[in-house]
């Protein structure tokens, strides 16, 4: 670990990208004692105001002030992101640790399952979830960690498959250790490092997912902010107030971004360690 | 043609688990739904005789696999059973707006295709690494970049600003382009990198060096033997991205207001209407499915290792 951010340490690009995931994890955690207006105030007076001293960013339909909006959007945004690529890490974590570890006709065909799910387009998987579990917050998480769950059981299937054939995995078996000792204690920590590139790059990914099903409405439900949410009315805003249209967007091609390049300096600094070893 | 049906056998062998699997999917949806379909279908207000006859009509009294197996029989004719809301058989109007999704995600592949696969040979003449970093940068800014942002980026700059294009609606063939773009520009980043990358790996191959050492023109040896052998990774790539820019439809058309079917399952979900959701996601689904087969096919047809 200690060796990886020394490595990382001298990527430029990838610390920009972590300097600005600070900023949005700040404005996440410190958000309603950072921005000067309620995020939920509405002012049907000031509504689609352009940019001004008072509301930087302007306002939007109902006069809530965008600025606000975004900073208290970085704490939706990032938290659904989160949660559902959490949840994605650990069940798929499970399916592909015990894929690995038991070949048996049940596991195959739970891999097969998972590859016919990676082989659905996501967004249509998500519109399916929400239609049985109904639009809002939870909902957006579940529908996000049907998409994260396949993924991440092959990247760990695929970490842990080398792992589990090795000479230390069979002495602690004989040593006496169980299925579950030997998988978490033994098999997990050798897996770390893809899975550690992948959570990164997904977070990105549930982000841009997140987003759109809120744009389309079927996310995060009103008044809550939410970037996507916050552009599902942007084509009224681009004439009157259209910085409004353009930083909520850009906020979201910045974060995802930056999880983007700094998943991708995650992945090449262990592969840099790798060949040094 | 011995090939072309060894090529066919072995993609429908892969797909239709896919298929079945999506089906089961889709067909789950309205069990999974809370509450009970038919009181959903009938509306809050029915009377319980009602509910009793839409029970009937969609079937709900019968066994599962029973219904499961007339919802495929009637999907694969085309019957998607009709709307709660309007009454209107949901097949009728996916057909109706099915044209739509299709022109928009066509335009969007050939969009990506002619200007990535372009940006990619010439910038793969060059070998300087800030080309490289310029298609990466290019490529993975354009990855992060919300599809439907970009399309109110466009009407912001195109319409708004410009007022070349027009913002919304599908009048004319000018009304497609900025949706298009919005939805190809996206996949155009990761074609040319790809494309780059392709070529410069083939141009270092023994078959061209024998090409060219047999007296074969530059130009030649790049169009001739270089791309043709470059293109295979390519195709791969865009079949692999036609799902999503069929899929990616939903967000763009709610943008420009296009009446497809991507459009219409946002509007049944907001709405509850499961037939609705149910027949625009089998058909979506479905043809992604299938285009990635049809791609698998024509680009194992294409590669020499396999033919042989």
């Amino acid at each position: 670990m200690t060796r990886m951010w020394a490595r990382l340490r001298r990527d430029a690009l990838s610390l920009c990208a972590l300097a600005v995931l600070c900023a949005a994890a700040t404005a996440a955690l410190a958000g309603p004692w950072l921005v000067a207006h309620d995020p939920i105030a509405v002012d049907l007076e000031a509504n689609y105001a352009p940019s001004s001293p008072r509301h930087w960013l302007g306002t939007d339909h109902l006069g809530r002030d965008t600025l606000s909006r975004l900073v208290s959007g970085a704490r939706v945004s990032l938290g659904i992101a989160l949660a559902s690529t959490g949840t994605g890490l650990v069940v798929g974590g499970a399916i592909g640790l015990v894929a690995a570890w038991r070949r048996g006709r049940a596991e195959r065909l739970l891999l097969q399952l998972i590859d016919i799910l990676l082989a659905l387009p996501e967004l249509l998987l998500a519109i399916s979830a929400i239609t049985i579990l109904g639009r809002g917050t939870i909902s957006t998480v579940v529908a996000v960690a049907v998409y994260a769950v396949p993924s991440f059981a092959r990247i760990v299937r695929a970490a842990a498959q080398p792992i589990v054939r090795g000479e230390f995995v069979a002495s602690a078996r004989a040593a006496g250790a169980s299925d579950t000792r030997v998988l978490l204690v033994h098999v997990l920590p050798g897996c770390w490092s893809p899975v550690l590139a992948h959570t990164t790059v997904m977070l990105g990914s549930a982000i841009l997912l997140a987003s759109g099903l809120s744009f389309l409405g079927l996310g995060v439900q009103p008044p809550d902010a939410e970037w996507g949410a916050m552009l599902s009315r942007g084509r009224e805003l681009l004439r009157t107030a259209p910085l409004g249209a353009i930083a909520p967007g850009l906020a979201i091609t910045l974060t995802v971004l930056s999880f983007s390049v700094l998943g991708d300096g995650l992945r090449d600094a262990a592969a840099d360690l790798r060949r040094r070893r | 043609m011995a090939l072309a049906y060894r090529l066919a056998r072995a993609a429908v062998a892969r797909l239709a688990p896919v298929l079945v699997a999506l089906s089961l999917i889709v067909f789950s949806i309205v069990h999974m739904i809370p509450g009970d379909p038919a009181v959903i279908a009938a509306g809050l207000e029915a009377s319980p005789a009602t509910v009793e006859r839409i029970r009937r009509d969609l079937g709900l009294d019968q066994p599962l696999a029973w219904q499961y197996a007339r919802f495929v029989t009637r999907a694969l004719a085309g019957d998607f059973g009709v709307s709660v809301r309007t009454g209107a058989p949901v097949g009728r109007e996916i057909l109706d707006r099915l044209p739509h999704t299709v022109v928009l995600a066509a335009g969007g592949v050939l969009l990506a295709v002619v200007v990535g696969f372009v940006a990619g040979v010439a910038s793969a003449l060059s070998s300087h690494v800030l080309v490289d970093r310029l298609l990466t940068a290019v490529s993975l800014v354009a990855a992060s970049t919300p599809s439907y942002w970009l399309a109110l980026m466009l009407m912001l700059v195109f319409s708004v600003g410009l007022g070349w294009l027009p913002a919304i609606g599908v009048g004319s063939p000018r009304h497609y382009v900025l949706p298009c773009l919005a939805l190809g520009l996206q996949s155009a980043g990761a074609v040319a990198r790809m494309t780059r990358a392709s070529v410069r790996d083939v141009l270092t191959q023994d078959f061209l060096r024998a090409a060219r050492a047999k007296g074969v023109g530059p130009r030649r040896v790049l169009v001739v033997h270089g791309l043709r052998n470059a293109l295979l990774p390519v195709l791969n790539l865009v079949g692999l991205r036609v799902g999503g820019l069929l899929a990616g439809t939903v967000l763009v058309e709610s943008v420009f207001a296009v009446p497809g079917v991507g459009r219409m399952m946002a509007d049944a979900v907001v709405a509850r209407d499961f037939p609705m959701v149910q027949g625009g996601v089998l058909v979506v689904a479905a043809m992604v499915v299938v285009v990635n087969g049809c791609t698998d096919v024509v680009a194992a047809a294409l590669d020499p290792r396999v033919r042989a």
